[in-house]
């Protein structure tokens, strides 16, 4: 299973982007974990400086906005 | 050009209403009319313009930017930076411990945030229009001086010390790193990108801005038309006086309560110079309005300790209302025109 997760301090658009990949993955079928990061310690660790950001299996692949559905469909079904 | 909508809003508000331009009611809503159908146009096209020149530009090359430079350059371009880098508020925790682990002074990163949200595109598009170029250049000199000392006291006063601690370890380990002389900082590589991803980059943001500041500029426009209809010419003049030495500080606390962005206080300042207030008490509850603001405070407490934040709230208080005093002893020869 894929996990996910969303990197920011709590703004409205990381919320989105968490429900986003929850419903991309809903519509394929397949089972995701998706957990939201809020600590400014880890994000520091992530070293990404644009929120909302999206790390997949513990490696940032999305920073700086919602992510569209194409590339979300992407990395749940590469 | 800008013409255009003074007839647009004759039209609506005397032909198409029947109001009588020498009411209170009409002219506030002649008022409301021009500076909204105004304002909109010129921030949708301007927006969108501006986000396709800057579609290729993102912190990290920002960040490496500074890195490479002097540290009394550093402020100015941490401040100059703040100006023009597109910035939400909810990303300034990142950006903060970003700039810090990078080993950029905390005064430096100040700069960056606190000029940030004094200064962009669509503050500048809105006093240009308003305002005047004159206007909007002494705001844009002001805004960044006011991040540029800030940061520099900041400094000064060796607040780094009283950053939270995993804030100031991450600094101290960069700190130490960056006294390697063999070390390079390299500056990522500009993404190349192609006219279509241009073109799907500035929507995206014309989208997002516009989605969050439409209903600040109806506010601010209707506030501004309120005052423009109701309060009488002079008004200020005579019951506040004019510009003696605490009107300064008196604008500066009405103004840390009240929140709100920069595109909702222009219009309302449009109005408050119009009616007589003193142009440096006028920007100096401005700014306070617009960058000394709460929320923002609560999410600094994430990386600060209060003994910081306090002291960075000190900092603003006293900057806003210097600021507020010279530009009043210089604005009679500064805008003469205004």
């Amino acid at each position: 299973m894929k996990h996910f997760e969303v990197l920011g301090t709590g703004c409205k658009k990381c919320i989105n982007t968490a429900e986003t990949i929850e419903r991309v993955a809903r519509e394929l079928g397949q089972p995701v974990e998706v957990v939201k990061i809020t600590d400014p310690a880890k994000i520091m660790e992530y070293q990404v400086m644009s929120t909302p950001a999206v790390a997949l299996d513990g490696k940032v692949v999305h920073s700086g906005s919602i992510p569209d559905r194409d590339t979300i469909a992407g990395w749940i079904n590469p | 050009m800008l013409e255009l909508f003074t007839y647009l809003a004759n039209w609506l508000a005397y032909g198409l209403l029947g109001l009588n331009p020498d009411t209170r009611v009409g002219t506030s809503i002649h008022f409301f009319i021009e500076d909204t159908t105004k304002i909109l146009f010129l921030l949708v096209v301007m927006i969108y313009v501006i986000a396709l020149a800057r579609a290729s530009m993102n912190l990290e090359r920002v960040r490496a930017y500074i890195q490479q430079k002097h540290r009394l350059v550093g402020y100015f371009f941490g401040s100059g930076f703040g100006a023009i880098t597109p910035f939400c508020s909810c990303s300034s925790i990142p950006l903060f411990l970003g700039f810090t682990s990078a080993g950029i002074p905390l005064g430096i990163t100040m700069a960056f945030l606190f000029t940030s949200p004094i200064i962009n595109e669509v503050a500048v598009i809105m006093l240009w229009s308003l305002l005047g170029w004159k206007f909007t250049l002494a705001y844009i000199v002001i805004g960044m001086a006011v991040g540029i000392v800030g940061g520099m006291i900041l400094d000064a006063m060796k607040g780094e010390r009283w950053l939270k601690d995993f804030a100031a370890k991450a600094y101290q380990k960069a700190a130490v790193e960056a006294q390697d002389p063999g070390k390079d900082i390299e500056v990522p590589e500009t993404p190349k990108m192609t006219m279509a991803e241009r073109h799907q980059f500035a929507r995206d943001e014309l989208k997002e801005i516009v989605g969050r500041i439409w209903k600040w500029v109806l506010i601010g426009v209707g506030l501004g038309a309120a005052l423009h209809g109701f309060v009488p010419d002079g008004w200020f003049a005579d019951n506040l006086g004019s510009g003696q030495w605490w009107s300064v500080p008196a604008a500066v606390f009405a103004g840390l309560p009240l929140y709100s962005n920069a595109t909702g206080v222009i219009p309302v300042m449009e109005s408050l110079i119009a009616k007589g207030l003193p142009v440096g008490t006028t920007l100096a509850f401005c700014m306070s309005t617009v960058a000394a603001s709460f929320p923002e405070f609560i999410m600094l407490k994430q990386v600060m300790t209060f003994r910081l934040l306090a002291m960075i709230f000190v900092i603003l208080l006293a900057n806003f209302m210097v600021v507020g005093w010279v530009i009043n002893a210089i604005s009679p020869w500064l805008f003469s025109g205004l």
